[in-house]
């Protein structure tokens, strides 16, 4: 039998009939409301037709009854008063832990929220340096021996963040100098200087683009990657296991990813310049009709002996900043599944952000030196 | 208590994966309000034959009814209604680390009706007192728990729609034995209170002698299904090294001795 409930508001009279399971709290709940709104001075609860009560409605209904018995209203049962009431009298008899049964954190002033943020961000940092301090030890240690440098994983990190990133970061490379000579030569051709569009080109490509969009991809692919690897391991007690055999978790598991990240960024970065300039190349000759051969002769011109070193020098540094990045937030997961979704993702907004901040450090820095 | 319907039948299960075959033949039936358990080697087939009972594995052949109704060849909308009338607990406890304790109890309710905060809060404490936990874990994540707390927030989500059923695998497996007792007694309250009927995984033989009332033994692909005396009389070769064995002894010799007296 389905069941019913109503509220009589004149004869101040709840009926309710039929079996409740826990799928009609709410049609329970609804009736329950309306009573509390607004408490007669007695009420008279009518089970005579009732069935069988599940515990959850149940116990809604005897929550209500309470608060009613506290605002002075009578309350008479017709009919059996359901059989659970016993055994959550019972429930309620057991424990004195009455405690607040409120959810989440409870509310602060903002100076707490300001205090506890302070507080917060110089744990981060501690825990940034303790890293970082952590890894310089264990690379100082690690060169002693090639067994402890673990070549074999360095290579296969390597293999995983460099070869297999290779044609996206050729493809990318190579559109975005296409873009950026395809726009650079409408604006030169007013002038007549659309021939230096392959100094644009160049010089763009060697000194920045290249090095810059390999950084940017390789922290989507692989700063994420080191964060959720590291991270899992972490919510697996994989890294507590390591350290219980007596391993040092920062010599087996960081150091050969930001080792094989720092090999395998300028060796990715050629692959860019190569494209990039193949890129510009096409562009020229589609656009310029300028053949092959000069194109090479303007390249050489336009060039100096530095160009190449000062996109290059950066990609190793780049690729550090991008391993440390990883594999830092990844160490750092605990506790939950959400929290290595939420420290994957600062690895890579961070990683991208510390890149182009040393972009930028570096482009003052070879301003000044005249490099 | 043939004359009393069953809650579960299970007819003639096969399950096979590929040319392994795991369950060639197991039939038993679950009735209401008893604590029945499932025992049997690694590989022998527990989880599979757990999954198939709750509808989440389809079996090669045989049938599973609950509460009169064929789940094996029922489709999603009507499997989702069956599955509102039991509660599972998983080994590990399976609370949702994202999710505080509060929110781990009501999230079944809270997506299957509507009901107000003030209701839902009402419910947590109730499920908290059901199976005897403070009120003050409502505000915990489940990493801030202790091993036994876990599996009684897991028992009190599997709660959460006032089921007839209870499936729990592996409740005791990591609890201390003082966690472990505590645990049984809270089964067996349970089933005493709101006339539960649950079906365990187990390997705690411990559990086994107190809580259970039958035991279904999976062996050589079937399943020997009897009272925890019968089974341990049995003389298949694997059940009496399983119940006669160096961990078992104490709980036959507890058996001989109650018979004794």
């Amino acid at each position: 039998m389905d069941f019913v409930a109503e509220f009589d508001e004149a004869g101040s009279r709840l009926r309710l009939a039929g079996d409740c399971r826990m799928a009609d709290a709410p049609a329970l709940q609804r009736e329950l409301k309306r009573v509390l709104t607004m408490p007669p001075s007695t009420l008279t609860v009518d089970a005579s037709t009732a069935g069988e009560f599940a515990i959850g409605p149940i116990w809604l209904l005897r929550e209500a009854v309470e608060a009613l018995g506290a605002r002075g209203t009578v309350v008479r049962f017709v009919g059996q008063r359901p059989e659970h009431f016993a055994y959550l009298d019972e429930l309620v008899a057991h424990d004195g832990l009455g405690l607040s049964t409120h959810a989440g954190e409870p509310e602060t002033g903002w100076l707490v929220a300001f205090g506890r943020h302070i507080a917060e961000r110089a744990q981060a940092w501690y825990s940034a340096l303790t890293f970082g301090g952590r890894v310089l030890s264990t690379t100082t240690t690690a060169w002693t021996s090639l067994k402890r440098l673990r070549v074999a994983s360095v290579v296969r990190h390597v293999h995983e963040t460099g070869v297999q990133a290779i044609p996206v970061v050729a493809v990318i490379a190579f559109l975005i100098s296409v873009i950026a000579g395809y726009i650079g030569a409408q604006q030169l051709r007013p002038y007549g200087a659309e021939i230096y569009t392959v100094d644009l080109v160049a010089l763009g490509v060697l000194r920045e683009l290249g090095v810059l969009l390999t950084a940017i991809m390789v922290a989507g692919r692989t700063g994420s990657a080191y964060a959720a690897e590291l991270g899992v391991m972490k919510l697996n007690d994989e890294v507590d296991a390591l350290e219980s055999m007596g391993l040092n978790p920062y010599e087996l598991l960081v150091l050969p990813r930001v080792l094989g990240l720092v090999i395998a960024m300028p060796l990715l970065t050629v692959v860019a310049d190569a494209m990039g300039l193949a890129g510009g190349a096409l562009l020229t000759g589609y656009l310029l009709d300028l053949p092959w051969p000069q194109f090479v002769m303007r390249l050489d011109a336009a060039i100096a002996d530095t160009t190449f070193w000062a996109g290059m020098v950066k990609a190793p540094i780049f690729g550090l900043l991008i391993g440390l990045t990883g594999t830092l937030r990844g160490l750092q997961v605990r506790e939950s599944s959400r929290e290595l979704g939420r420290l994957t993702t600062v690895a890579v907004v961070q990683s991208i952000f510390l890149v182009i901040f040393a972009d930028a450090l570096f482009a003052i820095f070879f301003l000044e030196i005249d490099f | 208590m043939p004359s009393v319907q069953p809650v579960i039948t299970v007819r003639d299960i096969v399950s096979r994966f590929g040319t392994q075959v795991v369950h060639d033949g197991v039939s038993f039936d679950v009735f209401p309000g008893e604590v029945f358990g499932i025992v049997g080697g690694s590989g022998s087939g527990k989880s599979v034959l757990l999954k198939t009972m709750l509808g989440l594995l389809r079996p090669t052949a045989g049938s599973v009814e609950i509460e009169g109704r064929e789940i094996t060849r029922m489709d999603e909308r009507e499997l989702r209604q069956v599955k509102h009338r039991y509660g599972v607990t998983f080994q590990h406890g399976a609370l949702f680390t994202s999710l505080t304790v509060a929110e781990n109890v009501t999230l079944p309710v809270a997506e299957a009706m509507e009901l107000d905060e003030d209701s839902l809060a009402r419910l947590v404490e109730l499920r908290l007192r059901m199976v005897g936990l403070p009120l003050d874990a409502a505000a915990k994540y489940p990493a801030q728990l202790s091993g036994g707390m876990i599996k009684r927030v897991a028992v009190a989500r599997a709660m959460s729609l006032d089921p007839a059923l209870l499936f729990l695998d592996e409740p005791t497996a990591g609890l201390d034995p003082i966690a472990a007792t505590a645990f049984d007694d809270l089964v067996l309250y349970l089933r005493k209170t709101l006339h539960l009927t649950v079906v365990m995984v187990t390997h705690d033989l411990d559990t086994l002698s107190r809580t259970c009332d039958r035991v279904a033994v999976l062996v050589d692909r079937r399943a020997i299904v009897d009272t925890l005396e019968g089974v341990v009389a049995s003389d298949h070769p694997w059940v009496r090294q399983y119940f006669h064995g160096a961990r078992g002894r104490h709980v036959t010799a507890k058996q001989e001795d109650e018979r004794g007296a």
